[in-house]
């Protein structure tokens, strides 16, 4: 077990290094220093002075891959490659183009974004395993065709308008809780319930459809009949036996999801104004400061590669079947 | 009049036209034939399949452009013609110049005054702020009071030539398919239903504004119905750039294995580990600081606009292949260990004729659910896309532009609800028939599900 977890993070090592070049050439090379600079300058004030100023001051006045001028390593360590991509290895995000730290951004942003997501990853598994139940037990009937069609309904509605439908009737219509905004002390929990709440329907739509197959699945199982032919009660049948055995693949599919919960939601957070990663994000993009867009590149890299270790972890500790090799 | 051709237009007809060739070609396949059977036995299938259909007709004939000549004034004694600079589309004609009509800013619904106060001179020519009259909105009217039953005489009026239009294109229909086997019924009902608001809409667009106008003034209902080209073409032109680099990548390396298999595994792997949206950020404002830095590229506005929505296609198609790659691989891998695969090596036929009669007949089921699974969460992106700021060009109707300009225009008061209203309601359907109709075809073409069915 542990030397295949050693082996996959040594082969997390190449995707990482194709990660940073595919983000390098987006940003480099297509795109020059020199073309930044000067959308990054705006159009009147862009001359050649004024260019060479802002590649000083950002670090972009080096050669790309080689600096033949220097000697020994630093011919491969003077480079604007070394300087923004290789350096992100050792978390040394760098500043971001309006000059702050970006390693403290993230690690004081990375908060608010999982006081939001995980509380929204943790009850809308609660929710969908819930509501798929009891769709199942009503499994071949009028009810179960019905609510099948009310889940792909609601699949249909763009994420955008749960949260616009969200905010307009929870708090301006019934002035329940704030529209938006964050604090860190006192009642947390007020601003935290609408974006959860947002959260959790938005995905029952998609979640509670899934899980209702998996269920099916498991209830066609000759297991079941034998133990609908032993005598079994239909409730005991749904807890006992149906939902233990569907736990695995639920568990083993969402497993991936898990880190990248500190990445927190682009849309919820920007929405209801939560200083978290999602919204630092969507600053980046649009204030369009690639410092930034990178290092989080790399960190949804890294993220997303430990996740999918996991789900191969979690298929050994809830299927004995299962040998990694 | 000059036709203009836009690279979108082109390559919307390109896709229609092969797509109708590739079903010519399948038709005589009994297999496929059972399983399209299937699909449209359901009356639910017919009713999503007219109005897929209803929503790619409306986007293609929005895609017919052309630019009107403009009279010569007499002055200018000269043969020579020219032409607006605005480009139309045959469905602008259709619509009865329903997007023309402009008014100074917003206004609800059917309404008769402008939604926001103006400083305007009464009958006796004292200076009042008030409610200005609308400009296209009830202009028949003697008075206001009028309106209901207006509306609900026009309402009537319209309804009998819809049912008229209905009867003439239904008509034929019913003839030739009288005996067959399909529901096409729902299909019919559908279809009176969607001809007989679009024939409602359209007069009715003449004397009010049925959506309102936003910020602008344009009125809503026409940049709902404008959205709906966006929406289709993204919808289908993401995925037609994804196919070809999936397919090959996939059937290649399920059936070479080795080392080809290891660089496509890794190609993938790479891409699916960045964030999607980070990556599709990055990609659109790449190209957004190249065309701002070249921009005589461009003759009129509507082509630069385009050329961002085809960069915004190939940016959707090329970050999003890695799942259809994946499952093409995982299949493919189990289609070149059976019989007939070893039997065709036996025989010493080519790899290409293998790849090309054995494999790729038997993952095409894969490739179709794809397509219309992808076609609905690509419309659901654009909107997502569009309020990032990385969407569609804002001169370029779009239901994310619409939600994007009108989200904090819901803490008013009263409230402006029409904008998101036009928006939600047209996306909601295209996307509800289009999901609808992919589990249809899930259904249908997935082996497992039709294996576990036949033994159920």
């Amino acid at each position: 077990m542990f030397a295949y977890i050693v082996r996959r993070l040594i082969y997390a090592i190449p995707i990482l290094v194709g990660v940073n070049l595919l983000t390098f050439t987006l940003f480099f090379v297509v795109n020059s220093p020199d073309d930044m600079a000067a959308s990054q300058l705006g159009d009147k004030y862009v001359t050649p002075e004024a260019i060479e100023n802002w590649k000083q001051k950002n670090g972009y006045d080096k050669p790309l891959f080689l600096n033949p001028d220097a000697a020994g390593v630093a011919q491969i360590t003077d480079t604007i490659f070394f300087d923004k991509s290789v350096r992100l290895f050792a978390f040394d995000f760098g500043r971001s183009e309006s000059g702050r730290d970006i390693t403290t951004d993230v690690a004081t942003r990375m908060w608010p974004s999982l006081a939001v997501a995980l509380p929204t990853f943790l009850v809308g598994i609660g929710v969908n395993i819930c509501v798929a139940l009891m769709v199942v037990m009503f499994r071949g009937t009028r009810l179960d065709r019905g609510a099948v069609f009310v889940f792909v309904a609601l699949m249909s509605i763009s994420y955008l308008f749960y949260i616009i439908g969200g905010q307009f009737l929870v708090a301006k219509t019934w002035r329940l809780v704030p529209i938006s905004g964050f604090h860190t002390e006192g009642q947390v929990w007020k601003f935290l319930i609408l974006p959860v709440l947002v959260g959790v329907v938005a995905g029952i739509g998609a979640g509670a459809r899934w899980y209702r197959t998996l269920f099916l699945e498991e209830a066609n199982q000759d297991y079941v009949r034998t133990a609908r032919a032993k005598g079994c009660s239909e409730l005991s049948i749904l807890f006992r036996h149906i939902l233990p055995n569907a736990l695995i693949p639920i568990l083993t599919g969402v497993v991936v999801l898990i880190p990248s919960l500190f990445m927190g939601s682009l849309l919820i957070e920007s929405f209801f104004g939560i200083p978290g990663l999602g919204s630092y994000m969507l600053d980046a993009i649009n204030s369009q400061d690639f410092a930034i867009v990178r290092s989080m590149v790399f960190i949804g890299s890294i993220l997303y590669i430990i996740g999918l270790l996991l789900t191969d972890i979690s298929y050994t500790w809830a299927d004995p079947r299962v040998r990694l090799s | 009049m000059k036709p203009v051709i836009l690279w979108s237009d082109a390559l919307i007809f390109l896709l229609v036209i092969s797509l109708a060739l590739f079903f010519w070609r399948l038709r005589r396949d009994p297999q496929t034939r059972e399983r399209w059977a299937e699909v449209f036995s359901s009356r639910l299938g017919m009713v999503a399949f007219t109005v897929i259909a209803a929503y790619i007709m409306v986007a293609l004939l929005d895609s017919l452009h052309f630019r009107r000549a403009l009279e010569n004034p007499e002055s200018l004694a000269t043969e020579e013609v020219f032409y607006d600079n605005k480009v139309t589309s045959v469905f602008d004609v259709l619509t009865g110049g329903m997007g023309e009509r402009f008014e100074r800013t917003y206004s609800a619904p059917f309404a008769l005054l402008s939604f926001e106060k103006e400083n305007i001179k009464d009958a006796d020519g004292r200076d009042i702020r008030d409610f200005p009259p609308l400009r296209h909105a009830g202009q028949h009217l003697s008075h206001p009071d009028e309106r209901a039953a207006d509306i609900l005489g026009k309402s009537v009026r319209a309804l009998l030539w819809g049912l008229l239009l209905c009867a003439l294109v239904i008509t034929p229909q019913w003839l030739l398919l009288r005996g067959s086997r399909f529901p096409w019924l729902a299909s019919w009902t559908t279809q009176a239903v969607i001809l007989c608001s679009a024939v409602w809409m359209v007069s009715l667009s003449r004397h009010y504004h049925i959506l309102g106008t936003d910020q602008g003034g344009a009125d809503v209902l026409f940049q709902s119905l404008k959205g709906i080209r966006t929406g289709v073409l993204l919808g289908t032109l993401a995925t037609l750039v994804m196919l070809p680099i999936a397919v090959t990548l996939g059937v290649m390396a399920g059936y070479f294995k080795g080392w080809v298999d290891d660089v496509v595994q890794y190609l993938y792997t790479t891409l699916s580990s960045i964030p999607g949206i980070l990556l599709i950020a990055a990609s659109v404002l790449l190209f957004q600081v190249y065309i701002d830095l070249n921009p005589d590229f461009f003759a009129v506005g509507m082509e630069k606009a385009d050329a961002k929505f085809i960069a915004l296609c190939f940016i959707l198609g090329v970050t999003s292949w890695s799942t259809l790659c994946r499952l093409i691989r995982a299949e493919t891998l189990k289609i070149s260990q059976l019989g007939y695969v070893q039997a065709a090596h036996a025989f010493g036929v080519s790899h290409t004729r293998i790849l090309g009669r054995h494999v790729l007949p038997n993952v095409v089921h894969i490739i179709l659910i794809t397509f219309v699974l992808d076609f609905s969460a690509l419309v659901l992106a654009e909107a997502v896309l569009s309020y990032i700021g990385v969407g569609v060009d804002p001169s370029m109707g779009s239901w994310g532009n619409m939600i994007n300009g009108a989200r904090s225009e819901l803490s008013r008061e009263p409230t402006i609800w029409w904008t998101l209203t036009g928006a939600f309601f047209f996306m909601f359907v295209l996307v509800l028939a289009a999901n609808l109709f992919s589990d249809l075809v899930r259904d249908a073409f997935d082996p497992r599900t039709s294996l576990r069915r036949a033994s159920a």
